[in-house]
């Protein structure tokens, strides 16, 4: 297993009111996200775990590209990978995003 | 053992005969002059429709016809049989049924104690010998989830490195010693009076609530289960 | 994307994630988890086999609304590890079962979303036992007053593909709905193949498969009390309608069902394959059970006395 931990300043803090979302399944090719508005400010940390090993490179790179385009300032994102490629990657973080802009 | 070393070292007497498919039944005497139902899955059996329907009906007729009889529940079988037959003609139902007429005879006052001397995997498993109030083993005793060859094809790990993980850890290795810390088996009768420990066994209380996940805590085998279902209780509570 | 939606903007069952099934099986905005995701409680024992942990280890517990009724509600997630009882697993689902039979202001219904593929093997006896302790907790709590209504139609079905026994919670509950896609078994069809050869069982014929196993047969031979479509819409809608009509669990019960499963095997004990049961149940061309669809298949199903019955 390879842990990674990106840590980053978003331009602007995520919008909405949820406290947590999670959207994806750890299964072959896919994998989950969990997300919780919990840090200060522009703050935005995402924790990665995956049986890939030796990708870190292309993690970092989809994630930093992702806190370009959706500014997740203030969320804490956790994922649990199953082997997914980065495309699918970038959609479920898109989505968890989109998930966290809700009321609730 | 074999099952008549068993039956004449668990009770003064008995009266009791192996049917087909297995199935043992009859009675016996136990401590001061009482009695108790005696059935099971022998021989090395496994347990398909046909022997699971006569099985259950052995304990409606305990229901029945004898009040607050105890049931002894003798068990040296195999797996769940593992025909096309048996799952086309819907083998989970007779094993939930049979499973279910133990549970409906604890609950009706009949205590059900399972002795385990052989071997019990999987669906037979769970039908005649966890659903007990009480499940004891004798050496010789051999409860196992699945056979490795099977497990490694499921898994896709080789079997070798299957059987050498299972040294690692109890959660994984089959085998009484294991079956015991984690509260599938309450207790293994290695040596004393065989009959004194059944008769007390017995003696106990029917159709109690499952408390084997707090036995597996207590034991330190299983560590997080009886924490995890409290908590859904105290979560539940706190949100209604 | 992959998602559920088929082109008729309706959810598929069998598509959706068990987080899609609950979030349109419940009344919008009616569900609250118990010891959710964000709460970190994940398998102790699959890091010794360099697996991932999924964070609610693969199933969801919970309350909320359906068509305003309040229920407790369970979901297993099919596509991790193959929607198999581990140590966890299986407690979180124990514990709501135990709330239901401990709690008299508990709601008296558990909707169990069936979509598991047995015991999992990494965690073999503590898996083997929690399906123990959901069996005994099922019944634990229909003793006290509880509907247990069983949905099966995911992807892993209710069997045991790579695990086992699982096929024997379904038959334990109050009521179960199925679909076409669902099976229930208590071997999976490979470890029947392994066991006993090709030729007692092959694995990879699927229409074989689902004649043994699958929602049709199960229906027709009184192994599931509804047959629902492939749509979350339909299985709600079918639970629905079974609420009104609960067998209790008592001796009377079991009586009528010993009595039903006896005549079962003697009318068709010695059936080769479904063909031949439909053929004995006065079925007219029953060569096309699989070909029906769900709608016509429904109405035959609504008309045997076998697939109708009040005794589980």
């Amino acid at each position: 297993m390879e842990i990674l931990e990106i840590h980053q300043k978003a331009a602007r803090r995520a919008p909405g009111d949820k406290s947590h979302g999670i959207t994806g399944v750890v299964a072959s090719g896919d994998l989950e996200v969990l997300l919780e508005r919990l840090l200060d400010g522009t703050e935005c940390e995402v924790n990665v775990k995956t049986s890939v090993e030796g990708f870190g490179d292309v993690w970092r790179a989809v994630v930093n590209d992702f806190i370009e385009r959706h500014s997740p300032g203030g969320l804490r994102i956790s994922i649990n990978d199953g082997g997914a490629r980065p495309e699918t990657v970038s959609l479920r973080l898109a989505q968890g995003v989109r998930l966290m802009e809700a009321d609730r | 053992m074999m099952l008549d070393d068993l039956l004449n070292a668990l009770f003064p007497s008995h009266d009791t005969q192996v049917e087909a498919e297995g199935i043992l039944c009859g009675t016996a005497q136990y401590g001061q002059d009482k009695t108790a139902a005696v059935v099971g899955l022998v021989n090395r059996t496994p347990l398909g429709v046909d022997g699971a329907l006569s099985l259950a009906g052995h304990v409606l007729e305990v229901i029945r016809h004898s009040p607050g009889r105890p049931i002894a529940v003798l068990i040296d079988a195999q797996s769940q049989r593992m025909r096309r037959r048996d799952e086309m003609l819907g083998l989970n139902e007779y094993l939930a049924h049979l499973t279910k007429c133990f549970v409906l005879a604890g609950q009706r006052g009949h205590r059900t104690v399972g002795v385990l001397f052989g071997r019990a995997a999987a669906g037979a498993f769970i039908a005649t010998g966890l659903v007990q109030d009480m499940l004891a083993a004798v050496p010789g005793g051999d409860p196992v989830v699945m056979d490795l060859p099977s497990m490694a094809r499921v898994t896709k790990l080789p079997q070798d490195r299957l059987e050498a993980l299972s040294k690692d850890t109890p959660v994984f290795e089959p085998g009484l010693d294991h079956a015991t810390p984690i509260g599938a088996v309450a207790e293994i009768w290695n040596d004393g009076d065989l009959a004194e420990k059944l008769a007390m066994a017995l003696d106990g209380q029917p159709g109690a609530p499952d408390r084997r996940d707090e036995i597996g805590a207590e034991r330190k085998g299983r560590l997080k289960a009886a924490a995890i279902a409290k908590r859904v209780a105290q979560e539940a509570t706190a949100h209604a | 994307m992959n998602n559920a939606f088929t082109k008729y903007r309706t959810w598929s069952w069998y598509e959706a994630t068990a987080r899609e099934r609950v979030a349109n099986l419940l009344d919008r905005g009616s569900f609250t988890e118990f010891i959710g995701p964000e709460k970190r409680e994940i398998s102790p024992h699959l890091a010794l086999f360099d697996l991932p942990e999924a964070f609610d280890d693969g199933i969801i517990v919970g309350r909320g609304t359906v068509r305003g009724r309040d229920v407790l509600l369970a979901a297993q997630e099919g596509r991790f590890m193959g929607g198999t009882f581990g140590e966890v697993h299986g407690a979180k689902l124990v514990g709501l079962l135990r709330y239901a039979r401990d709690y008299q202001d508990a709601p008296r219904v558990v909707v169990l979303l069936l979509d598991t593929g047995g015991v999992r093997l990494q965690e073999a006896n503590v898996g083997e036992l929690a399906v123990s302790e959901v069996i005994r907790a099922v019944l634990e709590a229909r003793m006290a007053g509880v509907t247990v209504i069983a949905m099966v139609g995911g992807r892993a079905g209710c069997f045991g593909g790579g695990g086992i026994v699982v096929g024997i919670v379904a038959g334990c509950c109050s009521r179960i709905v199925i679909s076409e896609q669902g099976r229930t078994s208590v071997s999976g069809p490979e470890v029947i193949e392994t066991n006993m050869g090709v030729e007692e069982f092959d694995s990879r014929d699927r229409p074989l498969v689902w004649r043994t196993t699958g929602g049709k047969t199960r229906r027709l031979l009184g192994g599931a009390d509804a047959y629902a479509e492939d749509s979350i819409d339909s299985f709600r809608d079918v639970a629905i309608s079974l609420l009104d009509r609960i067998p209790a669990f008592d001796l009377d019960t079991m009586e009528k069902e010993h009595a039903r499963l006896t005549q079962r095997l003697e009318k068709f004990g010695q059936c080769h394959d479904t063909p031949e049961i439909w053929k004995a149940m006065g079925i007219a061309e029953p060569d096309r059970i699989a070909d029906l669809s769900d709608e016509d298949f429904n109405q035959i199903a609504q008309a045997q006395k076998e697939a109708n019955h009040d005794a589980r």
